[in-house]
This record gives C-alpha cells, sequence and structure tokens, in this order.
C-alpha cells in the first residue's frame, strides 16, 4: 500500500511574482474519496492564492467540521490555520480578524455546517460585513454521515438510497444577497476555469464575500435523481458571465463584442471583467442580481458565476472604527496613551 | 488531436524511455523490479534473453538507456541502470537451467559466421536452438571478439566473458578458432545456407606524422596494443606514456598503460575536454588513477633522436565555433608545446576493412568501401550474406552489435524457411492491470527520494598493481535494492478509459508532476501549449483520448509522469488504471513466422 505523493514536482513549473512555485501552496494528500469535488475547489484555492501572490503566512484558513472542513489540511499548508466548532467558524473568524485586520480570512464550510447547524452565525457574520471570503462546498447532502439529505438538497432530489427530498431547499447565494453580502458568486468544482477567477477576486474583495460552490459527493450524491451530481450539474448550469479578476488593469487588455462585457473596478485599482452571458442581469445591483438568481431557480437552472458585487463595500473595522492596526502591533504607549490623553478626553465630555 | 491508438505496441514502448532507448531493447523496468526483489536469477533471463551478455554489459555497456531515463528529467541522476544489470549477473544462481539445451533437433540447414564478437554469437544463441548447425570462424585462439581483446580485465573479468561465451558455445557450435577466413569465396563455395559477417573493425587508426617511421617500436595502435595486452603478447610499457585521443578506447589504453608500468601517462586530446568522446564516467575513472587529460593539443612530430623515441610534440589550439556550429582548432601562436614519452599508443579511432571480400561476389560497397547493408533485415545485396555489429556501419557498441545479431538471425530464419525477410515478426506484448485493492498495487508504486548510489571501487593500490584486478567493486545486494526502487516503473502505463471518466479532474489536482489536463481539443502544437504546464519536450508524446462528455479530452504529457498511480487511485470510476505493459522484441523462431 502506498499513499504518498512523490516530492517531484514538474521542473517547468512557473514561479509567481514571490518566488514560489505552486506547490509551495499545496496541503498534504487529501483522505476525502476519490473524485469528490472539495478536491477540486483545494486545487482551486491553491491555484487561486498563487497567482494571487500570496505570502502563505499573510492568510489564515478557517472552517467548522464535515468533509468540507477537513480541507484545509489539503491546502495551503503554510498558512495559519482554524479548525472550530461545527457551525461555529464565523465568530472564531471574526475574533481573529479583529484582533488582526491584515491577514487574509479564508473561510471553508459545508452546506451542513453553514445551513444547518451555523446557519445563524453565516447569517450574522454577513450582517456584520467580515472581511473574509467564505466558501461553501455544497454537496446537498451529509457525506461525512453516510448521506441523508442536508439543508441545501433541492426539493423533489433523490438520494442514494431512493428517498425523495420533500422540503425546500435553502438557496445560501440568495440568502447570502438578502442578509447584505457586498460579494456573491455560485460556481461549480468542476469549473476551474470559473471558480479560480472567482476565488481571486474575492480574496481581493474588502468585504465579506461568498462563493457557493456546487461540488458533488461521488460517493453519497452522484446518483441519478440527484440534483447535485455532476452530470445533472452540467446539464443545467447556466453562467451569468465569464469571469477574470485582474489585480492591475495595466496589465491585460481584452476586447469584447460591444454591449457584453462589463468591467467593475475595486477600490484598490483592480478590476473584473466579466463577459456577460445572461441579460438583463446587473451585478452591482441586488434587486437584478435576485431576479436572476430566481429566474434561473424557476428554470430549473443553477446560475453559476459572480451574482452581485459591491465595489464600495466597508467591512467590520470600518463600521466599528477599530485601530488601523493589529492588536499585536499596539505597543504600551498606543494602549495607555497616558494622563494628557486622558484629561483631553475628559474635556470633550465637558 | 486525433485520439491516441494505445493499441500499438509502439505507443506504450515509447514510454518506457530506457528500453526504447536500448538499441536491444531490453525490458529495463521488469528487470530492476526483480532485483529489488532479489530474483537475480529471473532478472538475468529476462536480460539473457534480450541482450545476451548481461555480465559484460552490466560492466561495459554505453548505456543509451541512462540519459533516456525519465528519472533524469525530474532528478540529478538517472537510476544506474547499467550497474543494476550486473548486480543480476554477480548474484544470479543456476541460470543454465532455464537456456536451451543442447543437442537440439537439426533442420539440415548450415551458417557460417565470422568474427566470434557479440554479434555473431547473438546469431548463434539464436539460430542454434532452431535446429541450424552453426560455424563460427574467428583468428583468436577464443571467441568473445573485441569483447575480449579491447576490453581490459580489470573493467571486464575474463571470467564473466568466458562464462556468457561459453552459454552460447555450449549450444553445440562448431568452432574455428584461430582460423583467420582468407576468402569469402572459399566460405560461400562450402554451401553454407547463410552466411553472416560479423568481423568488427578492426583497423586502428594511424597517424602519419614526422618521426612515425623511425620512433616505430615504440609508436602502438591502440587497439592492436590492446589485443596483445589480452593475449598476453605484451607485458610491459615504458614509464613515460603519451596516449592521442579521446575515445573510451584512449581511456582504456591509458589505464591499461598504468597497470603495466607506466608512471607518467598523459592522454593528450586534439578538442576541449568537454567534447571528448569518451563516457564521462571512463573520463572520471582515468582522473582517479591519476592520469592527466590534456585537451586542446595538436599532435605535430614524433620526437626521435638516436633512434630512440623522446617524446612528441604538439600545437596548442582553441576551440571556435561557426554560426552553424561546427567547430574549427585555431592554433593559438606560440612555440610548439614538447611532452617526453617512452611509448605512445594512438587511440583516434578505428575502420572497417574487408580486404577478404572478393568483389565479385554480389556484395556492392559504397565509395567509402562499406558494403550496402539493407537496415531493416541486415542482407548485403548478395541474399546469402548478411552483416551485423561493427562490420555493418562502423565501431559502434556491443549491445548495437546484439541488437544487429537478434535482427539478423530473424532475417536468415526466414530465408532458410523460404519466407519473406521483410515480414517482420510483430514484437510479443502484454498489457495488464496492477490492481489489488484500495491503495494496494502489485508493483512498488511510490516515488522514493534517493540520490543515485556510487558503485564502490576496489582500493587503487591493489588495482593498479594487478591489471586483472578488477576495478569496480558491483553494488551489494541492499544498495542494489535501493538502487532499484530509485526506478519510476514507467512499464506500469496509465490506461485511460474515456467513457468511465466523469470529469471530476481528481487526477488532474492530485498529479504532483502536473502531466494531466483537460481542455478543449486542438492541433498537436496548439494543445502542448494549452496544456496545465505547457509540454515543450518535443520528443515525448501526448496522451490524448477521444471526446468526453463535456467534449473536452484528456491530454496527458508523458514527459515527467512519475507513474506513481495517484491518478488512478483518485479516480473514482477506475478510468485510470495502472497496467503492466511488457515488450520483448521477437527473436529468431517465436513471434509469427513460427506458427506457419
Amino acid at each position: 500500500m502506498t499513499y504518498l505523493r512523490p516530492k517531484f514536482r514538474h521542473p517547468e513549473l512557473q514561479k509567481n511574482k514571490l518566488g514560489y512555485t505552486v506547490d509551495y501552496y499545496e496541503g498534504a494528500l487529501s483522505t476525502l474519496c476519490a473524485g469528490c469535488g472539495h478536491d477540486s475547489i483545494s486545487a482551486g484555492i491553491i491555484q487561486a492564492a498563487y497567482e494571487m501572490n500570496i505570502q502563505p503566512h499573510k492568510l489564515a484558513k478557517f472552517s467548522g467540521i464535515g468533509c468540507s472542513s477537513k480541507t484545509p489540511a489539503y491546502f495551503l499548508s503554510n498558512s495559519h490555520g482554524f479548525n472550530s466548532v461545527h457551525g461555529r467558524m464565523p465568530s472564531v473568524a471574526t475574533g481573529a480578524n479583529l484582533a488582526n485586520r491584515d491577514l487574509i480570512y479564508f473561510g471553508v464550510s459545508g452546506d451542513g455546517d453553514t445551513a444547518s447547524i451555523g446557519l445563524g452565525q453565516f447569517v450574522h457574520v454577513i450582517r456584520r460585513g467580515l472581511n473574509m471570503t467564505y466558501i461553501v462546498m455544497n454537496n446537498g447532502c451529509y457525506g461525512l454521515t453516510k448521506g441523508q439529505d442536508s439543508a441545501t438538497a433541492d426539493q423533489g432530489s433523490k438520494n442514494k438510497s431512493g428517498n425523495v427530498n420533500l422540503f425546500e431547499p435553502i438557496d445560501l447565494a440568495s440568502l447570502a444577497i438578502e442578509t447584505g453580502a457586498t460579494f456573491v458568486a455560485q460556481s461549480f468544482s468542476g469549473d476551474k476555469a470559473q471558480l479560480v477567477p472567482l476565488i481571486k477576486a474575492a480574496m481581493n474583495h474588502p468585504g465579506f464575500a461568498f462563493i457557493n460552490v456546487i461540488s458533488p459527493c461521488v460517493t453519497f450524491n452522484n446518483n441519478m435523481g440527484s440534483t447535485k451530481s455532476y452530470d445533472y450539474v452540467r446539464e443545467h448550469i447556466e453562467a451569468t458571465a465569464t469571469v477574470d479578476f485582474v489585480p492591475d488593469m495595466k496589465e491585460i487588455s481584452v476586447e469584447y463584442g460591444k454591449g457584453t462585457h462589463k468591467n467593475v473596478t475595486m477600490h484598490d485599482g483592480s478590476v473584473i471583467q466579466l463577459h456577460k452571458l445572461a441579460e438583463e442581469w446587473d451585478p452591482l445591483n441586488r434587486q437584478s442580481a435576485m431576479n436572476a438568481v430566481l429566474n434561473a431557480k424557476s428554470k430549473n437552472e443553477i446560475l453559476t458565476g459572480l451574482l452581485y458585487v459591491n465595489p464600495d463595500a466597508r467591512d467590520l473595522h470600518h463600521m466599528i472604527q477599530t485601530t488601523d492596526k493589529p492588536l499585536n502591533s499596539l505597543t504600551k504607549s498606543d494602549l495607555c496613551p497616558g494622563s494628557e490623553m486622558l484629561n483631553a478626553i475628559n474635556a470633550d465630555l465637558r | 488531436m486525433e485520439p491516441t491508438n494505445i493499441n500499438n505496441p509502439e505507443y506504450f514502448h515509447k514510454v518506457v524511455d530506457c528500453q526504447h532507448a536500448c538499441p536491444a531493447h531490453t525490458p529495463v523496468p521488469e528487470y530492476i523490479r526483480l532485483i529489488a526483489e532479489e530474483k537475480y536469477t529471473e532478472a538475468y533471463m529476462i536480460n539473457w534473453d534480450s541482450n545476451v551478455f548481461p555480465g559484460v554489459l552490466g560492466r561495459t555497456c554505453d548505456r543509451p538507456c541512462e540519459p533516456a531515463c525519465r528519472r533524469g528529467r525530474v532528478d540529478e541522476e538517472p537510476v544506474a541502470i547499467c550497474r543494476l544489470k550486473r548486480v543480476a549477473a554477480d548474484n544470479k544462481g543456476d541460470v543454465k537451467q532455464f537456456m536451451p539445451q543442447a543437442p537440439f533437433k537439426q533442420n539440415g540447414k548450415k551458417i557460417a559466421l565470422i568474427g566470434a564478437g557479440p554479434a555473431s554469437l547473438t546469431v548463434a544463441r539464436d539460430l542454434a536452438p532452431l535446429g541450424y548447425e552453426i560455424h563460427l570462424y574467428d583468428q583468436q585462439k577464443l571467441g568473445g571478439g573485441f569483447m575480449r581483446s579491447q576490453i581490459p580485465s580489470f573493467r571486464l573479468p575474463e571470467s564473466v566473458l568466458n562464462e556468457e561465451v561459453n552459454f552460447i558455445l555450449d549450444l553445440g557450435i562448431h568452432t574455428h578458432f584461430n582460423e583467420y577466413v582468407k576468402s569469402l569465396k572459399e566460405t560461400l563455395d562450402k554451401d553454407y545456407d547463410a552466411v553472416f559477417i560479423g568481423s568488427g573493425a578492426p583497423k586502428g587508426r594511424d597517424l602519419e606524422l614526422p618521426g612515425r617511421k623511425e620512433g616505430a617500436a615504440h609508436i602502438h595502435i591502440g587497439i592492436n596494443w590492446l589485443a596483445n595486452v589480452a593475449f598476453e603478447h605484451t607485458k610491459n610499457v615504458g614509464k613515460k606514456v603519451i596516449v592521442l585521443g579521446g575515445g573510451n578506447t584512449a581511456m582504456d589504453c591509458c589505464r591499461t598503460a598504468r597497470r603495466l608500468g607506466g608512471e607518467e601517462v598523459k592522454v593528450i586530446v586534439r578538442s576541449p575536454f568537454a567534447e571528448m568522446k569518451a563516457s564521462p564516467w571512463e573520463k572520471e575513472d582515468a582522473a582517479h588513477e591519476d592520469i592527466p587529460i590534456i585537451d586542446n593539443h595538436v599532435p605535430k612530430s614524433f620526437v626521435v633522436e638516436n633512434g630512440v623515441l623522446k617524446g612528441m610534440t604538439f600545437e596548442k589550439v582553441t576551440a571556435e565555433y561557426t554560426k552553424e556550429g561546427k567547430r574549427k582548432l585555431v592554433p593559438v601562436g606560440g612555440a610548439d608545446v614538447f611532452i617526453e614519452a617512452d611509448d605512445v599508443l594512438i587511440a583516434v579511432g578505428q575502420e572497417n576493412s574487408f580486404p577478404w571480400i572478393e568483389r565479385d561476389l554480389g556484395i556492392e560497397f559504397d565509395k567509402w568501401n562499406m558494403p550496402i547493408v539493407n537496415e531493416v533485415t541486415f542482407v548485403s545485396t548478395n541474399t546469402k550474406v548478411f552483416f551485423g555489429g561493427d562490420a555493418a556501419w562502423g565501431p559502434k557498441n556491443v549491445i548495437t552489435a546484439v541488437a544487429h545479431g537478434h535482427q539478423a538471425a530473424i532475417s536468415i530464419d526466414l530465408t532458410c524457411r523460404g519466407e519473406s525477410m521483410n515480414v517482420r515478426p510483430s514484437p510479443f506484448v502484454n498489457l495488464v492491470s496492477q490492481k489489488m485493492g484500495i491503495h494496494e498495487w502489485a508493483y512498488d508504486s511510490a516515488v522514493v527520494n534517493d540520490q543515485r548510489y556510487t558503485v564502490p571501487q576496489a582500493d587503487k593500490k591493489i588495482t593498479l598493481a594487478n591489471r586483472k584486478k578488477e576495478v569496480e567493486l558491483g553494488y551489494d545486494h541492499i544498495t542494489g535494492f535501493k538502487e532499484a526502487e530509485r526506478c519510476l516503473n514507467c512499464d506500469i502505463q496509465t490506461v485511460f478509459t474515456t467513457d468511465k471518466c466523469i470529469e471530476c479532474d481528481a487526477c488532474m489536482d492530485v498529479c504532483p508532476t502536473a502531466c494531466i489536463s483537460f481542455t478543449g481539443n486542438a492541433s498537436e502544437i496548439d494543445l502542448r501549449s494549452m496544456l496545465k504546464v505547457p509540454a515543450t519536450n518535443l520528443s515525448q508524446d501526448l496522451y490524448v483520448s477521444s471526446a468526453l462528455k463535456t467534449k473536452r479530452v484528456m491530454v496527458k504529457d508523458e514527459n515527467v509522469c512519475l507513474h506513481c498511480g495517484l491518478c488512478a487511485e483518485r479516480c473514482p470510476t477506475a478510468a485510470w488504471d495502472m497496467q503492466k505493459f511488457f515488450y520483448n522484441v521477437s527473436k529468431a523462431g517465436s513471434g509469427c513466422a513460427s506458427h506457419k
């Protein structure tokens, strides 16, 4: 029996701006089932972090419990990580973010961890606009406990043992738009060409960025009648737009056909280039984004791509006006400014 | 691109780089695995079947397999394939029981083989068991040809050579040793059904420089001198020796000279050091025996005083290159260099020579006085006369001679049966899944990180004192195992079944060397640039599937695949499988011909 990844890599791997090849962003070899969509998403995260020239020590990964929440072991081994309690990842991420705002916060969760036990935490972290990327690896079942229907399983979807789900699903993307997420996207684990630019744009987004990724459970939910199988998703997928994320506009110029492209410029000058495929959809308009999702749903389509983005997003630190430095860099004089400052404050209040 | 046709055995054969590069196409990974399992006898027999002289080649092969070895493209050095072969030969058990046992039922056909080197011996081995009466001619008293006369005993002990030559002679070969064939016509008149000429390239090139005649007593042609040492006609040499030439013969000459009393032995070459023809390891061995290699010196004259050789003069040059990369040696000016010498050995190349072949026998010769030989069948323009080894196209090496011998034997067999020798037998091919269970394969799929192990050598004091003492000691069992484990098992093929694939990307994501991509189809040149890592090594093929459900194709760049099996382990539907590919070149009498 051998289940080890050889140390050799392709000798012609390109280095990113930091001088790292993509393997520097790898994690341990996955112990998920062979063919799990989650592994593809992990590979997408590795690729995105490599292309974004991220210093691994400037990123922190968070997860809850479940198959999805195991994946931080399988990417970015050189980054910080916290595997928290079931459904409580947003709280831990909030604490970490408030303590050190300089890191990139990257949360990974599943449909159980987010839409069932963690639903309360999920909507509240969105409301607060925590600056983080939140990916749900959504397979519509509880893979770790042998495939019971989860809260995101579609009504009428059949699971592996033949049971039909009777209940309305929770649509995480609509919920995120509804509760105020400033970046909402949907994707499919089997479409890295779309997923990787979305992850890059999400990591760069200065507020709460949510990506709901349909990720087939190859063991328990890849059967006929399931609406989260590889075949079903491929047959019903519709994209809002092809996406490209350009960290610096000067680097690239792409000509699109007239009237079909849209560039969304973020505050830091980075650009999300969209080659629109969906009609009557404006990614900057929450209402329009909601409509697009609902329209697709009524046609039994799975709408993927960027759904909604607010380039003027402000995060939690901005809202509650915290210090602009990480807490660990505050010195004694920052924390105890002395009696002169106290007097000045008191004077203000008189 | 069109989907790859993996039913053509040549596709997977090419993936096994070492085997493909070997002129005799020895199934290298197969025998390396057997060595790792300590099945030395079996490993030896795989070799014996394919290359006839495993013990000899395990010490002296030019190893075209090693530069081809895939490991060399991902690691610093390739697997020590050649020296592993020696491990099999050194540790083998009773192999003779697995060889054809004479006497054989005769088929009434008589074949003459001229020259008892590796090419002729291979023909003898392949044809004798089929019932041919083989007559082997050589001017020397023993068989082996240049393996005996040119390769010094400190690299190839006589006992090793004798054993492997005798395996063949014991097949009931009629030997005519000490018999120089003066006339091919006479041989043809003896009613042989076919004559194979494996007489080598026996003529050492000379250097006609001033002083050559006057100093003749102490100026020797390298290959003749080596032969005289081997047959113990020459037993000593002067204290100061110059060896001219930069090939492996020069290396053998200088190292032999060190053992016959040469104290200051120098190799002097015209070309820059890096461009010498000698194998790098042979240059290292010479350096290890304190033999300086002086490059960029063109010999000008032999200096003879009062009838005694005093040394040689050289002109110093530097190499300049034209735009086309052609080399020119340009004098640097200044006085000529004088180097003292008691003896000079000339090892500047060797040539074919066929004074004994009459030109009216229907054998056509080209303008260089070389016979015209068919590159597939090895037949000359006289359909009864075949050439092989160095005799066919000039000096090459032992393994090439063996490969020629196999093919010539097939031709001779076919023609003696009255069949066309242009219809070649197909190779023997097998492809079997290696899956044993979850995470379990019938081969060691884990890729070890070990660096290449060096072969230990005997103490220089001992080896320089005795020309018969072998320098290399060979790997012991444990080192042999460790080196064998470095083999990537390139013959365990990644076989892809399109209709099982669900396009989950698992194989693409897990592949450590980014070999696998799923992409839209395109022409080969475009496809190569569209992959996860562009496939820039054009000598390595792309494995392309037919169209998948999404209209994409799976493309695998064979270049740096580690054959670790992770793609197959991570495949949920067994669309990938690891299958052992065995490819064996058909020998005379095997394959399709014998079944007719």
